[in-house]
């Protein structure tokens, strides 16, 4: 069968590392064209295919960053460096560089939301996307949940962190809160040039998104993530339909604006 | 292009003929098999001859199967190999169907043809081997709302049959077919019905106000609604499946990825992984299909995606009526106006 979109590459595992207690990144080779915030669809034959965000990326590798909850993803934990991967991508609209061109970048992700941002990040932080200015709001439940924990330390030199866990803990000295409050204290500066990126779970986006509209961000100017059930990646399937938006082809990243529109 | 009339004999001789290039696939009676005691199904199926076609009602099941069989394995696993397996039978086939679902064919095309910018490989070459023959709807069926969908008519076919007792009519368009059918020539042109017993009113504009996606009318359906699926499996529109991998349990290295008929409103139709879904209550669903069939499917195709076969209240065993419900939308959207 020729240009079978369904036929997945084989693609090497030349790392896999724990990140949490239930998260872990798995590193494969492969040279892909990858824009941030694009996701591939990831499998085991004989196991089973499920949608998963590049969290990281390169001339020659692919990162996903996964949390072992489900059948195909606790077995993938298992592997080892030197297996195959089977992946087929990227897929979906990522994060396009010309709306953070010259602007200052908000970035606000919770939890495992960090994993698609990330490359975002990674560009932003390279001078690769040419942004003005970077700010990261990233939220995570505990402090045993935070994930690339070296590298926002990394970030922390370089732009501007504000790493916060949900409820004190015992040892703790950073920000506490859920990120809708750390939103609230920010001051800007030029509402006019901000473009704000928020990932993470469902009632995060809702409530992050709505802090920004109250400080008087436009719905334009915020860009979403969205995560859904798929079962084939390229607009055939209907698992992640909302109203006439396939996530798979027409996102997952949306402008708000759409994004606000769209009702499960 | 030409039109003939044919007896029974002239018909199935020509079938037989037939039948050594192409397979036949269409409505088929089960005796028995009814879901009430003492009553028949008619299904839609491969048939052994042209005497198994059941020309006279309306099937149970749409004809979407003949292109995608509600289970298909995509890939066949030997450890790390993944083979897509040959087509079961190379022949084409001559699907018998009425005007509704050849329209109900090109819904499905633009999904699995256009949807994403990538053809479906599996359903393509499927539907490269297919050929309409439109049998004649003399009148209208129960529950059908063909005309309120303007899929009443349809002119994409290779062959329309009006079936009679002892004769035939059949026009051909598909110039290959003529020389398998002969008899007394004709000017017999199919016949479309005009009106339903059913009637619908799709709503007024093409905008759906925010408040209809959280309106009472939709709850009624949380407890009417059982999530069987027996509405989407039985739509020749509905086009959601989930894939699935299996291993064989005497032989755990080889195994097949396949994928499956799913609904939307069916349980887990949107769980992921970690617990999280969306539309727990089977109104959301409700809502959920209703837009999808008469709303939002022709915001991204232009054209409603719904057919009227009427399928979906046939086989609902709680006796919902998909076509009271658009009516219903209809009217509560009408009401929302009136108030502004």
């Amino acid at each position: 069968m020729k240009n079978n979109p369904y036929r997945p590459v084989a693609a090497r595992i030349s790392s896999i590392s724990m990140e949490t207690p239930i998260e872990f990144t798995i590193r494969v080779q492969g040279q892909f064209a990858i824009t941030p915030g694009q996701f591939f669809q990831v499998s085991l034959p004989r196991i089973g295919e499920a949608p998963i965000s590049v969290s990281s990326y390169g001339k020659d590798f692919v990162e996903f960053t996964i949390r072992a909850v489900g059948r195909l993803t606790n077995i993938l934990q298992e592997l080892k460096a030197g297996q195959n991967l089977f992946i087929r991508g990227p897929y979906g609209q990522g994060f396009a560089r010309e709306n953070f061109q010259d602007r200052d970048l908000l970035i606000v992700a919770g939890g495992s939301g960090l994993a698609p941002v990330r490359p975002l990040i990674q560009q932003a932080i390279n001078g690769k996307l040419d942004n003005r200015s970077l700010k990261l709001i990233v939220g995570f439940k505990n402090s045993a949940g935070i994930l690339f924990s070296s590298q926002i330390e990394e970030w922390q030199k370089m732009c501007d962190v504000c790493l916060t866990i949900d409820q004190p803990e015992s040892g703790w000295n950073g920000n506490t809160g859920l990120v809708t409050e750390h939103i609230r204290k920010l001051e800007i500066a030029d509402m006019k040039n901000l473009q704000a990126v928020v990932v993470g779970p469902g009632p995060m986006m809702k409530f992050s998104t709505a802090e920004l509209r109250l400080l008087g961000l436009p719905e334009q100017q915020i860009w979403v993530s969205f995560e859904r059930l798929m079962s084939c990646g390229i607009g055939k399937c209907g698992h992640c339909k909302i109203d006439s938006t396939y996530v798979c082809v027409d996102g997952p990243v949306f402008n708000f604006s759409q994004a606000a529109t769209l009702i499960d | 292009m030409k039109s003939l009339k044919l007896n029974r004999k002239e018909f199935t001789d020509a079938f037989a003929r037939l039948g050594e290039k192409y397979r036949l696939f269409g409505p088929k009676r089960l005796a028995g098999r009814g879901r009430f005691s003492d009553t028949d199904l008619i299904t839609c199926d491969f048939l052994n001859s042209i005497e198994e076609l059941e020309s006279e009602e309306k099937s149970y099941l749409s004809p979407k199967a003949v292109v995608f069989p509600p289970d298909e394995t995509t890939f066949v696993f030997n450890r790390d190999e993944f083979k897509e397996p040959e087509m079961e039978d190379e022949r084409e086939t001559i699907v018998f169907l009425r005007p509704c679902d050849i329209n109900g064919f090109a819904r499905l095309d633009r999904m699995f043809l256009e949807n994403g910018g990538q053809p479906d490989p599996y359903y393509k070459r499927r539907r490269d081997r297919i050929h309409f023959f439109m049998i004649e709807c003399r009148s209208s069926f129960e529950n059908c709302f063909c005309v309120a969908m303007n899929s009443n008519i349809a002119q994409n076919y290779a062959a329309a049959v009006r079936f009679g007792d002892n004769e035939l009519l059949l026009k051909i368009n598909d110039e290959s077919f003529g020389s398998y059918f002969s008899g007394e020539k004709t000017d017999f042109e199919p016949k479309f019905v005009s009106e339903d017993a059913v009637s619908v009113e799709l709503p007024p504009d093409q905008t759906m106000p925010a408040e209809i996606f959280s309106h009472a009318m939709w709850q009624e359906y949380d407890q009417r609604c059982i999530a069987c699926g027996r509405c989407n499996t039985s739509c020749v529109t509905c086009t959601c499946f989930s894939t699935i991998d299996i291993h064989y349990p005497d032989s755990r290295g080889c195994g097949e990825r396949r994928r499956v008929w799913d609904g939307c409103h069916l349980d887990g139709f949107t769980n992921m992984a970690g617990g999280h879904s969306f539309r727990k209550n089977k109104g959301e669903r409700m809502r959920f299909k209703t837009l999808h069939k008469i709303y939002d499917f022709r915001k991204r195709f232009g054209f409603d995606m719904c057919v009227g076969c009427g399928r979906c209240d046939d086989v609902c065993p709680e006796y919902i009526s998909f076509s009271s419900c658009i009516n219903r939308l209809t009217s509560t959207l009408k009401g929302m106006k009136n108030e502004e």
